[in-house]
């Protein structure tokens, strides 16, 4: 809610798919340190805002500012210059490249500089991914994808981590085992972190806010504590129910 | 319990009498069948009345060839495969350690190979007959894996497909054809500028394409080639259309000698007397073709080195990953654009070089050379060889060009076939069968798992056939 010193804003965005409008004037808005958790039921715009973000594709209307620069309508590749890394929806790792080959991508930005301190601080946070580094990043389980697909995003040294649905199809001791790291990586480094959920329980309780999307828009939105304490919230995201 | 026995017996008797046994069968059956296919043949005499003409010697090495083969079939094929499926674990041990010496070396040994099949033929065929060899094969075969190599950067590696590749091919060609002979620039200046004017029109077709993948991309390309192709036939005030260019000057040896025997600084007349008197040498077209062998043999393993290097360099993995996920790439802070666009640029700059080159060579050259088919060709080695394969590629290439200019040389299917058989009418018949027979067998090429381009401990090979193929 603080604009002038948020890491992210994001003013009154709409983006379209054609003639179809998916983000109806969005505002959220991601300070530096914080968790900030979005939740919402399929089809709501969560992923459309989060590639949004990334420029792909690019708002119509309003406006996103990143530590003070418009980023609206930057090239997506400029975007991820300034530090914003993505865990994709559907995790989007390259599945003919080693899991090696594909840090190695996320470390592009700085042409590899930090390559061997960096991939070490990944390897200690998902210690699995070490054993399978020669491995194609196809043949990995499903919950060892999304691993690589955080470990990616965190090679490009991020100042801000978009997250979309890292539990999605996961079982649940590999969902504590990620939303543990993400947890880990906010306390000891500071690495701020915005996060896409379904499994509105597990994010909100990891997130310090949250903001809840219904058909394009921002309906709701306060600490993941209240949030989840909210009647509304608990009887459409929490207990099986619907809004 | 059938098996067993059958094994047991067979390893009993001798093969050779119960080859003979079978080998006798095959040649009564084979007779039987091919009395009236070959034996006889209706023709019409001068007075157009019919007549019977009888063909006995093929249809008698017809069938010794049916009773040879099954002779050998029997007498020697099973019984090897018989033993090696016994002694299956021993010999599977040895295999893999002789595997892996050959593995670990294969490609000093393939370029060892290379680099002596000239001196092989000279020794076996003599001057003039090397010529044969060493240009419709060696250098025939060593184009198109260049061309494949190149082509392979924009296709295997970055995962474009581009249909239109022989444009480049032609590019390169017509820019050593027409500033040779008409400015009379020396190759080893023009080959670089051949180059860098295909990588341009490269980065030309790049940019309208930039937003295209997979079919559409395809057909774009497909019609940039034709484009070029038509260029060059109508412009006839600049390249005489499809008449073409003839005189273009052969290239000299940088500069020190050249292989015109009428020139001064004629081979011959260049080396030291002492030389040539010791090897008894005589004017010869082979050295140019040697010459031209290994610049090509160089040509191509530049293509090679760059692109291994290119791999384990950003732009290399970026391209792969391009292949792989284009939106995964752009929000790693890639600029897919300047990545397609070298893409584009230096596969289109190897097949320039290989034009330059084709043309020198060849001596004239014409549109006829750069249609679609040549594209189609290029295109289907580096599918069959394993999109992304060097090794592959190049067996590919050895096993398509190659094949089609044996069955040249196959003049005896003529006795078989008849005078009027052309076997090299049937080359695209082989290009066809082959294709269906590889990807049945190997659906991926013939080297279809990707090689990382790093390890951190020792591979561990993972097959292809677990993985699933990367999505758009
Ligand atoms: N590429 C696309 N083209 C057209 N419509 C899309 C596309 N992606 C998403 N949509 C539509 O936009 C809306 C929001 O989708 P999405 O952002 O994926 O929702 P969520 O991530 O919250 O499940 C949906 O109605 C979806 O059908
Ligand atoms: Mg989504």
């Amino acid at each position: 809610m603080t604009g002038q010193t948020a890491l992210l804003a994001v003013e009154k965005v709409e983006t379209f798919y054609g003639n179809i409008r998916a983000l109806n004037g969005v505002d959220v808005s991601v300070n530096k340190g914080e968790i900030v958790a979005l939740i919402g039921a399929n089809g709501a715009g969560k992923s459309t805002l989060m590639m949004t973000i990334c420029g792909a594709p690019h708002a119509r209307s309003g406006r996103i500012v990143f530590e003070g620069t418009d980023i609206t309508t930057m090239p997506t590749h400029e975007i991820a210059r300034l530090r914003i890394a993505q865990s994709p929806e559907g995790r989007r790792i390259f599945p003919r490249m080693s899991v090696r080959e594909n840090l190695q991508m996320g470390a592009s930005l700085d042409n590899m500089q930090y390559f061997d301190q960096d991939v070490e601080k990944v390897f200690t946070l998902f210690p699995r991914l070490k054993e399978r580094i020669d491995q194609r990043g196809g043949t990995l389980s499903g919950g060892e994808q999304q691993m690589l697909s955080i470990g990616r995003a965190l090679m490009a040294r991020p100042k801000l981590l978009l997250l979309d649905e890292p539990s999605l199809g996961l079982a649940p001791l590999i969902v504590k085992q990620i939303f543990d790291a993400i947890r880990e990586l906010n306390r000891t480094e500071g690495l701020t972190v915005f996060l896409v959920e379904q499994n509105a329980f597990g994010a909100l309780k990891l997130a310090h806010r949250g903001y809840v999307m219904v058909n394009g828009a921002v309906t709701m939105s306060g600490s993941g504590r209240d949030l989840l304490a909210n009647p509304e919230v608990r009887a459409a995201y929490l207990e099986g129910g619907r809004h | 319990m059938t098996a067993i026995s059958d094994t047991t017996t067979r390893q009993a008797s001798s093969p050779y009498g119960e080859a003979a046994r079978q080998a006798l069968w095959a040649a009564l059956l084979s007779f039987g069948l091919f009395f009236f296919f070959i034996g006889l043949e209706s023709t019409q005499d001068i007075s157009n009345r019919l007549i019977l003409q009888s063909h006995w010697v093929t249809l008698a090495i017809v069938v010794a060839l049916v009773a040879l083969g099954r002779f050998l079939f029997i007498a020697f094929v099973i019984p090897a495969v018989d033993r090696r499926r016994a002694n299956r674990a021993p010999i599977a041990v040895v295999d893999e350690k002789d595997q892996s010496f050959i593995r670990r070396h294969r490609f000093k040994i393939m370029i060892a190979l290379l680099v002596l099949y000239p001196i092989f033929i000279l020794s076996t065929a003599g001057l003039q007959g090397s010529l044969k060899w060493v240009n419709n094969f060696g250098v025939q075969v060593l184009i198109y894996v260049m061309l494949a190599w190149g082509l392979n950067i924009v296709v295997g590696l970055a995962g474009l497909l581009d249909l239109g590749y022989v444009a480049f091919y032609a590019v390169g060609a017509y820019a050593y054809a027409l500033l040779g002979t008409e400015f009379g620039l020396s190759f080893w200046i023009l080959l670089p500028a051949a180059g860098i004017m295909a990588a341009f029109w490269g980065i030309i077709l790049g940019f309208p394409v930039l937003r295209l993948r997979g079919d559409y991309l395809a057909i774009v390309t497909l019609a940039f080639g034709e484009i070029i192709r038509l260029v060059l036939i109508n412009w006839r005030e600049v390249t005489n259309g499809s008449a073409g260019i003839s005189g273009i000057p052969k290239i000299t040896f940088f500069g020190l000698f050249d292989f015109n025997i009428s020139s001064p600084d004629y081979i011959l007349k260049v080396l030291p007397e002492s030389i040539v008197t010791l090897f008894a040498l005589r004017p010869s077209g082979a050295y140019y073709t040697i010459f031209l062998y290994y610049l090509i043999l160089a040509l191509a393993m530049l293509t090679a080195f760059v692109t291994i290097r290119l791999r384990r360099l950003p732009v290399g993995r970026a391209w792969e990953a391009l292949r792989e996920d284009e939106i995964a790439c752009r929000s790693l802070g890639i600029n897919t654009t300047n990545t397609k666009l070298t893409a584009f640029a230096i596969g289109a700059m190897f097949g320039g070089f290989a034009g330059a080159f084709f043309a020198a060579r060849q001596g004239f050259i014409n549109p006829e050379s750069f249609v679609f088919l040549q594209s189609a060709i290029i295109l289907a080695i580096v599918v069959l060889g394993g999109m992304g394969s060097l090794s592959g590629i190049a067996i590919a290439a050895l096993v398509m060009i190659g094949g089609m200019e044996i069955l040249r040389e196959m003049q005896f299917l003529k006795i078989v076939f008849g005078q009027s058989f052309t076997p090299e009418l049937y080359r695209m018949l082989l290009f066809g069968i082959a294709m269906v027979v590889v990807m049945v067998w190997k659906p991926r090429g013939f080297v279809g798992s990707r090689e990382p381009t790093a390890y951190l401990k020792e591979a561990r090979a993972v097959s292809s056939t677990f993985t699933k193929e990367g999505h758009g």
